[in-house]
């Protein structure tokens, strides 16, 4: 099972057939385990990773730490949901430390960032704070590093 | 005037063969948009944590030379490993040399066993650099065939018709490259029973120990009454992705230990100390690495035997190593003539498999340390090279 998910997270489009293959099972077998794993949620989506920047299109990021006051009984749950229901979120976490939501939101401008924030997210009844961090560079993300290993080249033959 | 300079070129460097590598390094220079299964070293860069190790030594200040034998903390780390993976007990501080890669680790291991006369076995087709290193030091090699019919394995019922009066050691490399044959341990007990009826030595390179995808590795040296007749060569290269770092080892009983420390530290002294620092961070924190790396290799390994199959390129499964090595017989092309015309027409670089000895020829070896698409790509156009020149 592990080696047929890793197949899978290395490259979404492999097909059972090659990961039959890879793993030395059936083709059955591995269609078996994938679909279970589907269902289970074990496998929750498939997704390219894009360089954004070099299709030519514009992309802002920015890190949100948010502070929040929890409330009786749902705790940060409910809060939460009300933040990262919008679509601006990319990503939501809840983290220890001096802030409580840690948020990736994403925008076309930075003004689009600023309006969600002002706008959006501090509204909303229990947010105490926010701090913004826009992100400048992407080096790594899902893994993967960005323009990597520029410059490095295995010799073609080798004992 | 007449050139009357002398030629300088000693007799034992004319009599070394050169290695029929170098002629496809050249040929695929030049050559745009190659894919390269020619390689014989990981596609992973060193694991981080590995490299930050040592990094972070440079800059404490570790830039000197080491002990002869190596860190002692390396050599520790080394006769727990062998221990905890084989059974077997080498003291750190008196029966291991930490070497400059395993290449010199065999080096060292020839020359402190070899008089000129003695005859050595080793298994045809074998590493490049083993043939070198017997004739070096005056050693005459003796081949023993090993084919395809058998998954290439060496047998000691071949090895035992090649022993003579002049024999002094057996030379294995196993897992083997380039055939990627593991010598499964049954035999390797019947070896055993040869080394020990004929009073010979066992210079054992097991670099590719850790790539073992069916079954288990045998170290030699952990068989019945081996030990004292074995030399254990090995490394950091292949298992941690560690080629360019140059640190390996040699573990046998003290005499022994002492015959090679005398070759080593003159010609080595010792070891990078960067390199023995991050091989010792390998050893205490690189097992998960291991693992993932060995895991992808095992699926590309199905893939590329697979592929080569189905082109019609015969391929036996190979139980270690990085290496397939198909048979390219059925084209009706000798494999020197099959690499130069693949790289040439269809820009996928193979080795040879003459390079590596008589029964090489009608192979040739793909590594498949390769990224994926990159063995998917090469396996198209030799598809496309094979039905070009077939019928």
């Amino acid at each position: 099972m592990k080696n047929i998910l890793k197949a899978l997270e290395d490259d979404a489009r492999t097909t059972p057939e090659k990961i039959a293959t890879m793993t030395d099972k059936s083709v059955d077998e591995v269609k078996t385990v994938i679909a279970q794993a589907e269902k289970d949620g074990t496998i929750v989506r498939y997704k390219t990773v894009v360089n954004w920047a070099k299709a030519g299109e514009q992309e802002v990021d920015a890190i949100i730490e948010v502070k929040v006051q929890p409330q009786k009984n749902v705790g940060f749950e409910a809060i939460a949901e009300e933040i990262y229901r919008f679509p601006e979120v990319r990503s939501a976490y809840l983290a220890s430390g001096t802030y409580d939501l840690a948020l990736l939101v994403a925008g076309k401008t930075m003004q689009d960032i600023a309006a969600f924030v002002t706008n959006k997210l501090s509204p909303i009844d229990g947010v105490q704070g926010t701090a913004t961090h826009f992100l400048m560079k992407r080096y790594k993300e899902d893994g993967v590093i960005y323009d990597d290993r520029g410059g490095i080249h295995r010799l073609t033959v080798t004992s | 005037m007449a050139d009357k300079r002398r030629n300088i070129i000693s007799q034992r460097a004319t009599n070394i063969p050169p290695s029929g590598i170098r002629r496809f390094f050249d040929l695929s220079a030049g050559v745009p948009g190659i894919i390269s299964l020619g390689v014989g070293e990981p596609d992973y860069v060193t694991p981080w944590h590995i490299s930050e190790a040592a990094i972070s030594s440079i800059k404490k200040g570790y830039t000197m030379y080491t002990s002869n034998y190596g860190l002692l903390e390396l050599r520790q780390e080394l006769s727990r490993h062998l221990n905890h993976r084989y059974k077997i007990d080498y003291d750190p501080k008196s029966e291991i040399i930490v070497t400059s890669g395993a290449s010199e680790a065999l080096d060292i291991a020839m020359r402190a066993v070899i008089d000129p006369g003695d005859e050595v076995i080793v298994g045809d087709p074998t590493y490049v650099a083993y043939i070198p290193c017997i004739i070096m030091p005056g050693g005459v090699p003796v081949t023993v065939p090993t084919t395809m019919d058998n998954d290439f394995e060496l047998k000691a019922s071949e090895i035992e018709k090649r022993i003579t009066p002049k024999t002094k050691a057996v030379l294995l490399g196993n897992p083997n490259n380039p055939t990627g044959a593991v010598i499964e341990k049954d035999e390797l007990l019947k070896i055993a029973k040869l080394v020990e009826k004929n009073d010979l030595a066992v210079i054992s390179d097991e670099i590719y120990d850790r790539l073992v995808y069916d079954g288990e590795h045998t170290c030699f040296a952990s068989l019945p009454g081996m030990k004292a007749r074995t030399i254990t060569c090995g490394g950091f290269s292949k298992s941690y992705a560690m080629t360019g770092w140059r640190v390996g080892y040699v573990a046998a009983i003290p005499n022994v230990i002492e015959a090679m420390m005398k070759v080593h530290q003159y010609i080595m002294m010792c070891a990078p100390i960067m390199s023995q620092i991050g091989a010792i961070e390998a050893l205490k924190n690189g097992e998960d690495s291991v693992v993932e790396m060995v895991d992808d290799y095992n699926r590309r390994r199905r893939v590329i035997v697979n592929g080569l199959n189905d082109i019609g390129l015969e391929c036996h499964m190979p139980k270690g190593a990085f290496y397939a090595f198909p048979s390219i017989k059925s084209t009706g092309l000798t494999s020197d003539e099959f690499a130069e015309k693949l790289l040439l027409e269809d820009h996928v670089v193979v080795v040879p498999g003459s390079v590596f000895g008589e029964c090489g020829d009608g192979h040739i070896r793909c590594c498949y340390a390769v990224a994926l698409p990159d063995i998917e790509e090469a396996l198209k156009r030799i598809d496309r090279f094979v039905k070009k020149h077939s019928g």
